[in-house]
Order: structure tokens, then C-alpha cells, then sequence
């Protein structure tokens, strides 16, 4: 009876009123993410000799349907390699404002030495402070370029908005993100 | 100073006093209704702006006055300016007759700034006098979907204006008075309203929900058909001031279902017997009513969806006008061909059978307000030049 189903829809509402709500109150509780989000990349070392794995072949760049990376390669210095082969990255740029986060670099890297990551918290105000260098990108750097100047600001550690469920894929070595 | 400037002072003090104890109230109840919507749909709501939110009417109130506020070209300049005026005015003058405690229980002054013999007649002709307010304001906007909207609910609030008018006509008969004074001290003797009137009761909720643009009848701003109705061309402080009514008159329609079928200012009799004197509080009950039939507003506002505009037509001309009509006639029959227990008696017994059919063919019924009125057959189905695509 059609009177009947609209008290039974009532009742539907007046229940979820007493449900606990599902909201994520974003800044001050952090986000779920999924293992497989991609966020800004990251440029991973050798686990053992703790020597980038970037070559400086370029070919990230060249995979890169948004034109987002420039790479400079130069020569190792035998005595003090900073990668295992004869070249490494000496330039190595990613402009955030133009990539759209597609994870073709990371397909094209012959080394994996460019993985996507899962931070996505950029927000900035200068179209210069989106142009991510080097020193932003590899391991051990943790936030992003805004949030590293907030952090020294204030004092404080950085704090990242979010949690990766099950911790960062496997590719992302070194990486740890809260959970 | 002689005695009447000092009761022209206290009526404009209350009179100032009701005014902006109504509009504070219409300000956290937007934020209630926003909480408790989004608790509803198992969200937070607004909690941001001070202590769980509680700043948020305060802001939204600076946002709008100092918006900038538009006037469309087309407009017609001194109506479009008077149609929130007009509307916000019915509303509040509304409120002012309905007794809010007994003679002089506000500290010796009497709880209310007008009473009327004809309290119910005029309550009802003023808040019929804000359908101008909205007409005139879609009308003077210059635009077509504030027309449109302005059409819609000068169409709805006539339709159900008499559904609501006759359903309260049983109450009158039986109380022998249109005075709210009169309407509260029967049921303080015989006992609430509901219990005699039920059928009544319900058509007069609905025809209520309808009279105050609420779900399911908000059609004069249904956005997804006609932008936002009437107030589709208002801004800043005048698109408030037509909300304030709207929300006014949704508080004013809970004060007079709270007042003619639950008692008004009084409490239940049957708490007597535990604390002495409780029914006569002052204030308390009727806020507790006031706030009862809100929330029942918010709550199937958070369920129920629109209805289509031609069934919203049909259900009050073909459903609740009949069934006040019938309602009417029969307890008429039945204080004219009884008196004393009987007439109780069979009261309550037309109340509950009348509830109880409404319910029974509510799927039969439907036919009254789905069926289309042109038939079929008489319409030529072809187009004039073929669908889609010139």
C-alpha cells in the first residue's frame, strides 16, 4: 500500500539519522588511498649501493604525452658514480601543472627509476613552485613543496593528509607513508 | 502616561519581540535542517564555522547583506523590490495572533500581540495574502522561469488553500469558535483535538506542507525543471528575506497544527497526576509541539521526492477536497444527530475509519491523480513536422 511504503522510507531516514557518518573530515583525518592512486612521482635509489637508478636516457620524457618531464643526462664520476651506468640525470624536472598523472614515465623507465607515488597534496601558489626538481622527488623526501615550506614554517614535521591501504606498492622502495 | 500609550508600547515590544525571535529562529533552523539532512544521508553538515557549526547562520547572514544585489533589466523595479517585503510581512504578522500561554503569563503581559475573534479566518488570510509575495516577485522579475514558478505556486497555494480551509471547518463547528483562545480551552476540557478530528489532522498536514512550498510540494522552486522558481532572479538580502518567509511560515504552520489538534500552550492533562501543574507551563509545550512538527518537516523533506506538477493539482483537487468536504459534512451529521458520549464516540470512530480507508486504497486511489485528463483518442499524436531534428 502506497501510504505504507512511505512510512517505510521514513523510517529508512530516521535509522541513518542514528548512523555514524561516513564523512572524512578531510585536513584533520586522513584520506584513504588505495595502493594503486597516482600521486607525484618519485625517483627511487639501489636498495644496496643506495646509487639512483635514473640514467639520464630521457626516455620518460619521450613516453610523456604532456610534454611534463626535462631531462639533462651527464657523465659519472668513476670515483664517485651517482648511478651505476656511464650517465646519470645531472637535470631532472617534472612540471606538476602539466602532467596529468598518467604513469607512462613509469611504463617507459628501462630502470624503474621513476615511480608514481601516492601524494597528491601540491596546492601552491606560484606556477614556479610546480616545476619539481631533483632533490623534491627522490626517496626520502617526504611532502610536497608547499608542505615542506609549511613544515619548516612552523617548526613541525610534515604531515601528510592521507593513508595508503595495505602500504605503498612494491616499485616504491624506501617509500613509507602513514597508515 | 495614560494607559493606552503604555499598551501600545508592550504590544510593539512583543510585536518587536516576535519578530526577531522568529527570524533568529528561522536562522538556526537552517542550520538544523542542514544537520539533520545531512545526518540523514549519513553525512556531516556543516561544522566549520564556529563551535559544531554554530556560527553558521551568523555567517551566512553577513554573506547576505552584503552581496551585491542584482536587478535584472527587464524587472520591474518597485514590485520586485516590494515582493519580499509583502512576503515576509504576511509571515511574520501571521505569527503575532497565535497565544503562545494563558492570559498574562508573560511576566503579567499577555503572550501574544494581536488576538482576533476571528483568529483562525484571519491567520489564514494573511498567510494566503504571502502567495502575492511570491506571485508578484516571479511576476516583476521579468524572466520566464520566475513566472513560471510564481504561476505554480499561486495555482498550489489556491488549490490547497481550500483543502485546508475545509478540513479545519469540523474543529470549528465542534468548538463553536474561530478564536484561538476558544480552540485551546475546549481541548483543555475535552481533551486534544487529534482525538475527535484525526481525519482532519491529516489532511490539514499535508495541505500545510503544500501552503509552505516544503517537500514533497516544493514545485514553485523545483530546480530541476525551472532553475529555482520565483527566486531565480533574486540575490543578496532579498533572496533571504524570501527565505525567511519560507521558513517563517513553515514555523507558523507547526504553531497552528500544534494549536488546533495537539493542545496549543498546554501540556497533556494525564502529566497532572505526576508534577501539579504542569500542563500550564507557560511557553514550554508549545515549543516542544513547534519543534516536533519542524523536525517532521525536515525529516520528509529528507525522504520524500517531488511530485510531477499536474499530479500535485489533481491529488488536491481530486483527493484532499473531497475527503475535507465529506469529512465536514459527516461530523456535522454527527453533532447535529448526537450529543454527550455518543457524539464522542462516533467522532473518534470517523476520525480513525477515515485514516484508516485513506491508508487501505492508497494504491487505488492513485489512479485520481496518474490518470491523465485528456483522453487519448482526442489528442493528434502526430507531430506537425517530424521529432528530433529540424
Amino acid at each position: 500500500m502506497g501510504v505504507l511504503e512511505i512510512a517505510k522510507g521514513m523510517g529508512i531516514t530516521l535509522g541513518k539519522l542514528f548512523q555514524k557518518p561516513v564523512t572524512v573530515s578531510y585536513p584533520e583525518q586522513r584520506a584513504t588511498l588505495q595502493p594503486r592512486f597516482r600521486g607525484r612521482h618519485v625517483l627511487t635509489r639501489h636498495p644496496g649501493t643506495n646509487l639512483e637508478k635514473c640514467i639520464g636516457c630521457s626516455l620518460c620524457a619521450a613516453a610523456c604525452p604532456a610534454y611534463a618531464i626535462y631531462v639533462e643526462a651527464a657523465e659519472n664520476d668513476p670515483a664517485n658514480p651517482t648511478s651505476p651506468g656511464e650517465r646519470y640525470a645531472s637535470v631532472y624536472e617534472i612540471n606538476m601543472l602539466r602532467c596529468i598523472f598518467c604513469g607512462m614515465c613509469e611504463e617507459a623507465c628501462p630502470t624503474g627509476a621513476v615511480v608514481m607515488g601516492n601524494e597528491f597534496e601540491m596546492a601552491d601558489y606560484r606556477y614556479s613552485d610546480f616545476v619539481y626538481a631533483k632533490e623534491d622527488m627522490l626517496v626520502g623526501v617526504e611532502g610536497s613543496l608547499p608542505q615542506r615550506r609549511e613544515a619548516a614554517r612552523k617548526g613541525q614535521p610534515v604531515r601528510l593528509g592521507f593513508k595508503v591501504e595495505g602500504g605503498p606498492r612494491a616499485e616504491l622502495e624506501g617509500v613509507t607513508y602513514p597508515q | 502616561m495614560p494607559d493606552w500609550i503604555i499598551q501600545l508600547l508592550i504590544t510593539l515590544l512583543k510585536g518587536v519581540g516576535v519578530a526577531l525571535g522568529l527570524l533568529t529562529t528561522f536562522a538556526y533552523m537552517t542550520l538544523i535542517e542542514r544537520r539533520l539532512l545531512a545526518r540523514m544521508q549519513i553525512r556531516l553538515g556543516p561544522n566549520r564555522v564556529g563551535p559544531m557549526g554554530l556560527l553558521q547562520p551568523l555567517a551566512d547572514a553577513i554573506k547576505s547583506i552584503f552581496k551585491e544585489d542584482l536587478t535584472v533589466t527587464l524587472a520591474d523595479k518597485l514590485v520586485y523590490t516590494l515582493a519580499p517585503i509583502i512576503a515576509i510581512g504576511c509571515a511574520l504578522t501571521a505569527f503575532g495572533g497565535l497565544p503562545a500561554g494563558p492570559a498574562g503569563s508573560l511576566f503579567g503581559a499577555d503572550p501574544w500581540v494581536y488576538n482576533l475573534d476571528a483568529g483562525l479566518l484571519a491567520l489564514l488570510a494573511i498567510t494566503s495574502m504571502g502567495v502575492y509575495g511570491i506571485f508578484l516577485g516571479g511576476w516583476a522579475s521579468g524572466s520566464k522561469y520566475p513566472i513560471l514558478g510564481g504561476l505554480r505556486s499561486s495555482a498550489q497555494m489556491i488549490s490547497y488553500e481550500l483543502g485546508m480551509g475545509l478540513s479545519v471547518l469540523g474543529l470549528l463547528m465542534l468548538v463553536g469558535s474561530t478564536s484561538f483562545h476558544a480552540i485551546t480551552n475546549w481541548q483543555a476540557n475535552s481533551g486534544w483535538m487529534i482525538m475527535f478530528q484525526l481525519t482532519a489532522f491529516v489532511l490539514f498536514l499535508i495541505s500545510s506542507f503544500a501552503e509552505t512550498n516544503r517537500t514533497p510540494f516544493d514545485l514553485p522552486e523545483a530546480e530541476q525543471e525551472i532553475v529555482a522558481g520565483y527566486l531565480t532572479e533574486y540575490s543578496a538580502i532579498k533572496w533571504a528575506l524570501f527565505q525567511m518567509a519560507e521558513y517563517v511560515n513553515m514555523i507558523t504552520a507547526s504553531t497552528v497544527m500544534a494549536t488546533l489538534f495537539f493542545g496549543g500552550y498546554r501540556g497533556p492533562a494525564f502529566l497532572e497526576g505526576l508534577i501539579p501543574g504542569i500542563a500550564s507551563w507557560p511557553f514550554i509545550w508549545l515549543f516542544a509541539k513547534i519543534a516536533a512538527f519542524l523536525f517532521l518537516f525536515i525529516w520528509v523533506r529528507a525522504t520524500l521526492p517531488r511530485l510531477r506538477y499536474d499530479q500535485l493539482m489533481r491529488f488536491g483537487w481530486k483527493l484532499l477536497l473531497p475527503v475535507a468536504l465529506a469529512n465536514t459534512v459527516l461530523t456535522a451529521a454527527i453533532i447535529a444527530f448526537s450529543t454527550g458520549r455518543v457524539r464522542v464516540l462516533l467522532l473518534v470512530l470517523l476520525g480513525v475509519t477515515g485514516v484508516a480507508l485513506l491508508i487501505a486504497f492508497s494504491d487505488r486511489m492513485r489512479v485520481l491523480w496518474t490518470a491523465p485528463t485528456v483522453r487519448r483518442e482526442d489528442v493528434n499524436l502526430t507531430p506537425a513536422r517530424p521529432a528530433g531534428g529540424d
